[in-house]
């Protein structure tokens, strides 16, 4: 699905949090979203999944503007989304909440009918669970997991949904250098396997560098810069605000 | 039997529910009846307010208005009109369902704190309602003058022994019929919507609409124990539907355990238990309950079965 953002303007107590921002993510692009800390990057994606109503734009799913629409109806379009903060269902397994999630998208999280769960929610599950790889932890109860595998969760959770379009933000946050890639490696499977609308938000410049085909780079709000890798590497205006600074730190 | 567990559970409803029946028929007991009676009451209360404690993480401090609001709807339907027993009873439960959706409607929408606040604030004023409209439920005093016609289908709710029975019959049903809410997809999305309300929104959950529908349900079964209070004490008192009502059914629920299906019950058997015993022995009855519950929330830190259960699963392992 193409995801086209024109003029999206955000603004929180007089600050521009995000600032007439238009970009464009074609049907089944890798596309890294950067910047500095603050930059809006995660407003961004709570504005595109509706977990924040915009001030002003459009988000424009395959022609189809559904800045209006709830972040329920969003969801149904085909918007995905895995959180910084891995966000799971804690006090059940990962089969749980695998089964609790396909449950929900096939409508079906009001019915009295049945015992929970209804017939064929849990080969779906089952399903996801293998895609991910997470079959060896289906009866670990998702709060004792391990901090990558709570990240996988989250992501299988969006994927359960069926997405088109899968805004994963940090999927590498607070993990070690090794994890870090096999995790990235993964997320690139996924992406290759599924045909999905990929846009992820990374500080690991290695990491972007090596899996995202197109970059976006925020800076207080704005678009500071997009184009390839290559690109971003070279363009001055990013060096200056983002990469100096981040090689200046390390 | 692992690989049915609806009908596991309707196999242990069965057998709780013989048992029941079979005592009296062995041993005629007027204070165990009197009190098997009141817990069945009492349990219907406690464990449909846990569907919204234990099960979504909805902390209601009124939901002794619906409870009070059912025994006066039947109280007032039996005495007012030549309805039978049944159809009063079924009658009075749908219009307290009725409350509770409209209570809920204006209630569920609320963060947690303020939702617990209105559901206070609602239950007072419901309460000061029953208290100035005397001239419909008597005041202060309840609503007195009996409940006529207690024939249903061969039993007389008159002998104590059939109240007994039906009042067992009427809880195992209601609570078999909780525990199917509670296991159902529906009871799973509201684990789900207490576990991480944010997430289950992101997976297509309409927040309100699945706590309305909690609130709903808990308000109906909330109900069915207040046609039976009302059948025990034969009327309706402004107590039944005030705020120190609501307490108890919160202080079962966290003596018996949130998060065990059974735990508000065995949390109602204690609090009635406790209730009768210190009674007897001090005025001070406050105090002594008081300290028993000081003392499972700071030594167990969890109520009864659930602390049952996590020993349970440690040794387990």
């Amino acid at each position: 699905m193409n995801v086209e953002i024109n003029h999206l303007t955000k603004s929180f107590g007089g600050v521009r949090a995000i600032d007439d921002v238009s970009l464009a993510f074609p049907s089944g692009s890798l596309s890294a979203v950067i910047g500095p800390n603050g930059a809006g990057k995660t407003t961004f994606f709570n504005l595109i999944s509706g977990a924040f109503m915009a001030d002003s734009g459009e988000v424009l799913l395959d022609r189809e503007d559904i800045l209006q629409l709830s972040k329920t109806e969003r969801m149904r379009r085909g918007i995905g989304r895995a959180f910084q903060v891995a966000s799971c269902f804690p006090t059940m397994t990962v089969r749980a909440n695998l089964m609790a999630a396909v449950t929900a998208h096939a409508g079906r999280w009001t019915s009295l009918s049945h015992r929970f769960p209804s017939a064929g929610m849990r080969e779906r599950a089952e399903e996801v669970m293998e895609f991910v790889g997470l079959t060896d932890v289906a009866d670990v109860e998702a709060t004792i997991l391990s901090h990558g595998d709570q990240k996988l969760l989250d992501i299988a959770i969006a994927l359960a949904l069926e997405p088109k379009v899968l805004l994963l933000d940090e999927p590498t946050a607070g993990m070690g250098p090794d994890e870090r890639w096999r995790m990235i490696e993964r997320v690139r499977g996924l992406w290759e396997r599924r045909k999905l609308t990929l846009i992820f938000i990374e500080h690991d410049m290695d990491i972007v560098f090596k899996v995202a085909s197109s970059i976006r780079v925020l800076c207080y709000g704005k678009v500071l810069a997009e184009g390839t890798p290559d690109q971003i590497r070279n363009n001055q205006a990013v060096i200056d605000a983002y990469l100096g600074a981040e090689e200046n730190a390390s | 039997m692992k690989r049915n567990p609806a009908l596991r559970d309707a196999l242990f409803a069965a057998i709780v529910l013989i048992l029941l029946l079979a005592i009296p028929m062995l041993h005629r007991s007027p204070a165990f009846e009197d009190f098997i009676i009141r817990l069945s009451a009492m349990a219907l209360f406690a464990t449909s307010l846990n569907l919204l404690v234990g099960t979504t993480g909805m902390v209601s401090f009124g939901h002794g208005m619906f409870y009070g609001f059912a025994a006066y709807a039947f109280g007032l339907t039996m005495q007012l009109t030549e309805l039978s027993l049944p159809v009063a009873a079924l009658f009075a439960v749908a219009l307290t369902t009725i409350a509770a959706l409209v209570v809920g409607a204006i209630c569920v929408r609320l963060s947690t704190d303020y939702f617990a606040f209105i559901t206070l604030a609602v239950q007072m004023l419901f309460f000061s309602v029953i208290v100035s409209w005397q001239s419909l439920t008597g005041g202060d005093q309840g609503l007195r003058g009996g409940i006529p016609r207690r024939r249903i289908f061969g039993f007389d709710l008159g002998s104590q022994l059939h109240l007994y029975q039906f009042c067992a019959i009427v809880a195992v049903l209601g609570l078999l019929a909780l525990r199917h809410v509670s296991m159902s997809p529906f009871g799973n999305t509201l684990r789900m919507i207490r576990d991480n309300a944010e997430r289950a929104s992101f997976v297509g959950i309409v927040l309100w609409r699945a706590r309305l529908l909690a609130f709903t349900i808990a308000g109906g079964f909330a109900g069915i124990g207040g046609v039976l209070a009302a059948l025990f004490v034969s009327g309706a008192y402004p107590e039944l539907a005030d705020w120190p009502n609501s307490g108890q059914a919160i202080f079962a629920v966290m003596l018996g355990g949130i998060n065990s299906f059974l735990g508000p019950v065995l949390g109602a058997m204690i609090l009635l238990a406790l209730n009768d015993l210190v009674q007897r022995f001090t005025e001070y009855h406050g105090l002594v309950l008081g300290i028993v519950i000081l003392a499972f929330a700071l030594g167990l830190r969890r109520g009864v079965l659930d602390f049952i259960h996590l020993v349970w699963s440690k040794r387990a392992r």
